[in-house]
């Protein structure tokens, strides 16, 4: 940090820091596919935007890869049954969010096949930009990086501006994961198919993919498949968290800062992840939908730990079963440990943002409570903060509930909840819990103006 | 899975060094400047130290548990308190003027405002101006170190009753046999009489002073290893020495006979334990990065004011008592500029 920077030739942004990385128990471990379990859980809502709107009725028989729910306007996508099998209702199911949600349920046929007969070839050089959209959207595409953004909607840059750049994102930075890792690793063709599909629908002119130094084999293999007629460079950033924030790594890469409130479009960027434009580069050419994502199962308190081809909808024990799990096991999150969600349920269905399950056990000294004391103002918190806020005085706020000087004189809505603050902070202040807080009481004031 | 899963929100890994660690830390940087303090100064330097931290410990205990914050010892800044106290008195300060100050300071300066992180300044040195404004004779009252028999005894002035003035120690150290020494500071030498002394020894810490301000090096050395572990901002004693230099240099230009030289500003007095050891105190400094060099810089240009043109020899104490009050002003003037924003819109 700080004065070292100067003598560092790798792209980086300022701040952040460096968590255990603990990739190794996964790193090396071939994606495999997990088998169906006996029913699927498929919420209507596994993406940013509007829920899906249901195509079938219960008791209904559906084939792998038939289209279950529609996209309800442009920004939603639909859901594509991840097997063969039969709806067995429409109804609430839990989250990983907390509240109970509308979910398709498909009870497995027993003879289902991973062959996808729903099939629908086609030749991508022969359709527009506006086709290509459409088409992505059809594939109920979303961002696999753990954000679940509608892929198509990237696409179309907001009104008078263009897009110029797209910034392949493979930087992984949360600790465990390394699904993304063996995707670059193992279909970097797939990868480069996706950034032609993109490049052809933004029009933008240039693709980078920016990796983390910690994974030389990805970027080495990135780079010599990229083909010849496409203009794509591949660029080593530092392995630091969270690198993977698309501000942060489009900082890295050009020096340029999103400007605040605003969106990488502002810069005529579009950014996507490995597996993302992976996944797009396969389904679109055969006119299929998303039925399965790669998952890292890791942690201490997993017995398997490696990476899975998992069909969307299947309930976290089955998965774990599959695995192992420790009877130690304290805390189950989906995502990486830094964002990710801790589940109350095993009965929650992975869905398409999930890039990880990651088992911590109980006595984990990373997860080990500590007693809250004081701030001392030692500023490792502004030191961490990869937006340069001030954590310090926002938590000392927070905690006289000045919400709504948070956000009008220390940039609240600037956080994106990375954790870094709460990482490092020698007295224990849940900072980033009381940003999330905060945030969620200053929206709920907006709603509702007294 | 025979025992409940927990849900916690992210952050789910933690891996920070603690507020005891990074007390501790400091504690063991003192140990040396400490040890270095009895070896020059005695038993006295012994007593001195042990009574302060004890107070400071006791009245922390005390005040801790008078308001239901339970036990508070085991954070260890209450023993950096007391350390820093023994260590910026003159080494033959009686023992109950000691305990006061230290009583005063903790009490005062750091149990009052709600304790660790609350205080609003240095608790070691609100103690150590309650003993400047309280004992003025006693606090400038100096005896010279490597004093012969320094382990056996100590100096007559440590053991004064309680309540009583010190006992004059004019008649000891003219039983001492030592050469040339009156009784002064490098400091007043310098303020009164002109009277440089060699900067080696300035720098070594074979000089007369407080306790445990008189070798600049080792205290150079201990806090270069506190800033190598980065359990201090390396801005502040940067900021502190940079101001002295910069306030200090002109002066010596214009008149060389009659100001000091910088080396001899920078090695003098407390600058150097103030700067490394109590200037760098977290709860008392700003938090922002701009605003840790902006209060070290005010700290040594204070100082040298306060020497050169104050009615005192040393000024530290009050500089950084000073910018302690300024560091939340400080802070609020240099927020850093959050990423994306172009410039502040703060008015």
């Amino acid at each position: 940090m700080g004065i070292m920077n100067f003598f560092r030739s790798t792209k980086t942004f300022a701040h952040g820091i460096h968590p255990v990385e603990h990739k190794e128990q996964t790193a090396d471990k071939p994606i495999r596919r997990l088998g169906f379990a006996p029913e699927l859980v498929l919420p209507l809502a596994q993406h940013r935007g509007k829920p899906a709107r249901p195509l079938v009725k219960i008791g209904q028989e559906v084939v792998r890869g038939e289209p279950i729910a529609e996209a309800d306007g442009f920004l939603s996508v639909p859901l594509h049954a991840p097997a063969d099998g039969v709806i067995r209702a429409i109804d609430l199911a839990s989250t990983a969010e907390g509240p109970k949600a509308q979910a398709i349920f498909l009870k497995v046929h027993r003879a289902s096949t991973q062959e996808v007969l729903y099939d629908l070839h086609r030749d991508l050089d022969t359709l527009s930009a506006e086709e290509l959209i459409a088409a992505v959207q059809a594939a109920g595409l979303v961002g696999l990086g753990g954000a679940a953004f509608p892929s198509h909607v990237k696409m179309k840059p907001p009104a008078g501006r263009t897009l110029e750049t797209l910034v392949v994102n493979g930087c992984e930075c949360e600790p465990y994961l390394t699904c993304d890792h063996r995707v670059m690793l193992e279909r970097p063709d797939s990868i480069m198919a996706g950034i032609r599909i993109v490049l052809k629908a933004t029009k933008a002119s240039r693709a980078v993919i920016g990796v983390e130094d910690n994974k030389p084999d990805a970027l080495a293999r990135l780079r010599e498949r990229i083909p010849a007629d496409l203009p794509v460079t591949v660029e080593a950033v530092e392995t630091k968290y969270p690198q993977g924030a698309e501000k942060m790594l489009i900082k890295s890469l050009f020096g340029w800062e999103v400007p605040a409130g605003g969106l990488p479009a502002d810069l005529g960027i579009a950014v996507y992840n490995v597996g993302t434009l992976a996944q797009m580069g396969e389904l679109l050419p055969r006119g299929q939908g998303l039925i399965e994502r790669v998952v890292t199962v890791s942690g201490p308190g997993i017995f398997r730990p490696g990476n899975y081809l998992v069909p969307i909808g299947t309930p976290l024990r089955f998965l774990l079963e599959h695995t192992g799990m420790s009877e130690q096991a304290g805390e189950v999150i989906l995502g990486g440990p830094m964002m990710g969600m801790s589940v109350a349920s095993l009965e929650v269905p992975i869905t398409k943002a999930v890039s990880g399950v990651v088992v911590l056990e109980a006595q984990d000294p990373d997860l080990a409570q500590r007693q809250v004391l004081p701030c001392i103002k030692c500023g490792a918190c502004l030191e961490a903060c990869p937006v340069k806020l001030n954590p310090s005085t926002l938590g000392q706020l927070a905690q006289h509930r000045e919400y709504g000087r948070m956000a009008s004189d220390y940039y609240l809505d600037q956080c994106f909840e990375c954790g870094s603050c709460a990482y490092v902070c020698p007295s224990n202040i849940p900072l980033t819990q009381y940003f999330r807080i905060a945030k969620a009481i200053n929206r709920e004031h907006q709603r509702k103006p007294n | 899975m025979s025992r409940p899963i927990e849900i916690r929100t992210s952050p789910h890994l933690k891996r920070a060094r603690t507020v005891p660690q990074i007390m501790l830390g400091v504690v063991w940087a003192l140990l040396p400047i400490c040890a270095f303090a009895v070896f020059q100064f005695g038993l006295s330097a012994l007593l001195l130290l042990v009574t302060t931290t004890a107070v400071a410990m006791g009245t922390e205990y005390l005040f801790a548990r008078l308001s239901g914050r339970g036990n508070t010892l085991n954070d260890w800044s209450v023993v950096i308190t007391g350390l820093l106290l023994g260590l910026t008195l003159p080494p033959g300060f009686p023992l109950w003027m000691a305990a006061v100050a230290a009583f005063v300071g903790v009490a005062l300066g750091k149990s009052l405002f709600g304790g660790l992180g609350f205080n609003v300044m240095n608790a070691a040195l609100v103690g150590r101006a309650f003993a400047q404004a309280a004992f003025p004779v006693a606090i400038t009252t100096w005896t010279p170190g490597f004093a012969p028999g320094r382990f056996q005894e100590p100096i007559p002035s440590t053991l004064t009753p309680p309540l009583m003035q010190p006992i004059p120690v004019k008649d000891w150290i003219g039983g001492l046999n030592i050469d040339g020494f009156t009784g002064a500071t490098p400091l007043a030498l310098q303020k009164f009489q002109h009277i440089e002394v060699s900067g080696l020894d300035l720098f070594t810490g074979m000089v007369a002073g407080s306790a445990g301000e008189t070798s600049a090096l080792l205290i150079m050395v201990c806090g270069l290893w506190l800033a190598y572990q980065r359990l201090l901002d390396w801005k502040i004693p940067v900021g502190v020495m940079l101001g002295a230099v910069l306030i200090a240099l002109p002066f010596w230009l214009l008149d060389g006979g009659v100001y000091p030289t910088p080396w001899f500003v920078l090695c003098s007095g407390g600058l150097m334990l103030g700067a490394w050891f109590m200037a760098s105190d977290m709860v008392g400094s700003p938090e922002t990065p701009w605003g840790a060099l902006v209060y070290g810089l005010f700290i040594g240009a204070l100082t040298v004011v306060i020497r050169l043109f104050g009615g005192l020899t040393e000024g530290i104490m009050y500089a950084i008592l000073l910018a302690n009050a300024a560091a939340p002003l400080i802070s609020a003037v240099t927020q850093p500029r959050v990423f994306g924003t172009r410039k502040e819109r703060r008015s």
